[in-house]
């Protein structure tokens, strides 16, 4: 119980100390999973809504893959992302290994899969017949897949959110395809990580409150705007 | 019946669907002016009929002609820009009153601005102007029936499709909108085609009824001289109710 105690303490005030570390590790953090998040909704929701609307043979594998992918293990992603950026691998030539570039990679690849998988859920969620309301109207093909983008836009939010969550949180492919270099490569997961490893659990303690800290602020941010758009 | 010339003429008309078919229609028009009704039992085919009209699902066979001029694939969504469809549930976005109804108006490239005015117009045609900033997810099942009259008809449209658009509303209301609905298409000289088990809505808004059967129609005439003549169990039931909605 102390040593959970004599962490808090010593976390609150590395914390409040702006430690130049901490720091350093936090913005490395938001800026790789705020990126990834941006570049598997860039991927996902296209992907989503084209999955959703379109009719093709072999649509419904392509929907259990994409569901299957919603679960993928970032340590799986980690090792097939490292691979393929090896040396001698087939995008090798990038030389990005171990630069938070290889670890943006990474979490898209695990984001993706969440932000697909929502946006189909969406947009089938939408009313049976509002997709024969809006062509009714008029709209072309493109009007058509906006406005029932924009119809799903709060359930869209929770990809958002889940995407967010699930890369700001994993630890296995960022180690990988990052390697945990201080000052390049080092995130908050990473650095929690090797900080227990040592026995450090303070400073431990101190990253995996700011973890907590910076996921919750993000989905409080969206869940603000989700109910504030939500008809009661 | 109107004499002017027809505005939709449809030959030979054949729609599968789930591989079972469901119309089979060798000649069908209305004319510019004109509204009718379609009646029949469930399962008739009125809305594979009027979803068929509107292009909106495939057809195996036959010719759409609207304005003298055959819709051909590449045409359909010029075609759909000159006329309306409301279904049975208003089918609203998410958004506020009076911008559902400037949506087609938007989709047809007006401005934010024009599209709204035009829309408030629409809006007062059906008198719930005031209902304009209110979210539409917040009305009653006849505002939003209303609302999505007021959409079909911002359009300005040149035919008006209607699938059973009062059966979700109570007996009063479906009387009120019916009234309204019979009074604004002959003011705006729309010609539509209401599919429908309502007694109210075929005798109080149209001039011609269409009894359909297996995807065909079996009886056409004036209202009075198909409900003196009923050509099966169903017209003739038809003819029996007062305002109650058929099953």
């Amino acid at each position: 119980m102390e040593l959970i105690l004599d962490g808090l303490v010593t976390a609150l005030k590395l914390i409040f100390s702006l430690d130049r570390d901490v720091l350093e590790v936090t913005l490395l953090s938001l800026k790789v999973s705020c990126s990834a998040t941006l570049a598997s909704l860039f991927l996902g929701i296209p992907f989503g809504v084209f999955l959703a609307l379109a009719a093709f043979p072999g649509r419904r594998f392509v929907i259990s893959l994409v569901n299957t992918g919603m679960g993928l293990p970032p340590v799986v992603v980690g090792l097939f992302v490292t691979i393929f950026l090896w040396r001698n691998g087939p995008m090798g030539f990038l030389d990005i290994l171990y630069t938070p570039l290889a670890m943006v990679m990474a979490q898209t690849v695990i984001a993706t899969p969440i932000v697909t998988g929502i946006t189909i859920a969406s947009i089938q969620n939408l009313p049976a017949n509002l997709k024969l309301q809006v062509r009714a109207l008029g709209a072309t093909r493109l009007q058509t897949v906006w406005i029932l983008v924009r119809e799903s836009r709060l359930p869209l939010l929770a990809a958002v959110m889940a995407g967010f969550g699930g890369v700001i949180s994993e630890v296995g492919a960022s180690i990988m395809v990052g390697g945990n270099i201080k000052g390049q490569t080092r995130v908050l997961t990473t650095a929690t990580v090797m900080e227990t490893g040592k026995g450090n659990f303070d400073v431990a303690i101190a990253l995996s409150l700011i973890l907590l800290s910076l996921a919750f602020g993000v989905n409080y941010l969206l869940t603000v705007i989700q109910q504030r758009e939500r008809p009661r | 019946m109107s004499d002017t010339m027809p505005i939709l003429q449809v030959e030979g008309l054949r729609i599968r669907r789930g591989g079972v078919k469901v119309i089979d229609l060798p000649r069908f028009s209305v004319a510019a002016d004109q509204k009718v009704a379609v009646i029949g039992p469930n399962g008739a085919g009125k809305s594979s009929f009027l979803l068929g009209l509107a292009c909106l699902i495939a057809r195996d066979g036959g010719r759409i002609s609207f304005n003298g001029s055959e819709v051909t694939q590449r045409d359909e969504n010029a075609y759909r820009r000159q006329i309306a469809m409301v279904f049975q549930e208003p089918l609203l976005f998410d958004t506020t009153v009076l911008d559902n109804v400037a949506e087609g108006l938007r989709i047809r490239g007006k401005k934010r601005s024009e599209a709204r005015e035009l829309a408030m117009e629409s809006l007062e045609l059906f008198r719930i102007g005031h209902l304009a900033g209110r979210s539409a997810h917040k009305l009653s099942g006849g505002e939003a029936q209303r609302v999505s009259l007021a959409r079909a008809f911002a359009v300005k449209p040149k035919l008006i499709l209607m699938d059973e658009p009062f059966s979700s509303l109570d007996l009063p209301t479906r009387i009120v909108l019916a009234e309204d609905l019979g009074r604004i298409l002959h003011e705006s000289e729309t010609a539509a085609i209401i599919a429908t088990h309502d007694r109210i809505e075929a005798l109080r808004v149209v001039e011609r009824l269409v009894v359909m059967d297996k995807g065909t129609i079996i009886q056409e005439g004036r209202p009075s001289e198909v409900m003196e003549n009923p050509v099966n169990a169903f017209v003739a039931a038809f003819r029996r109710t007062t305002g109650h909605t058929m099953k």
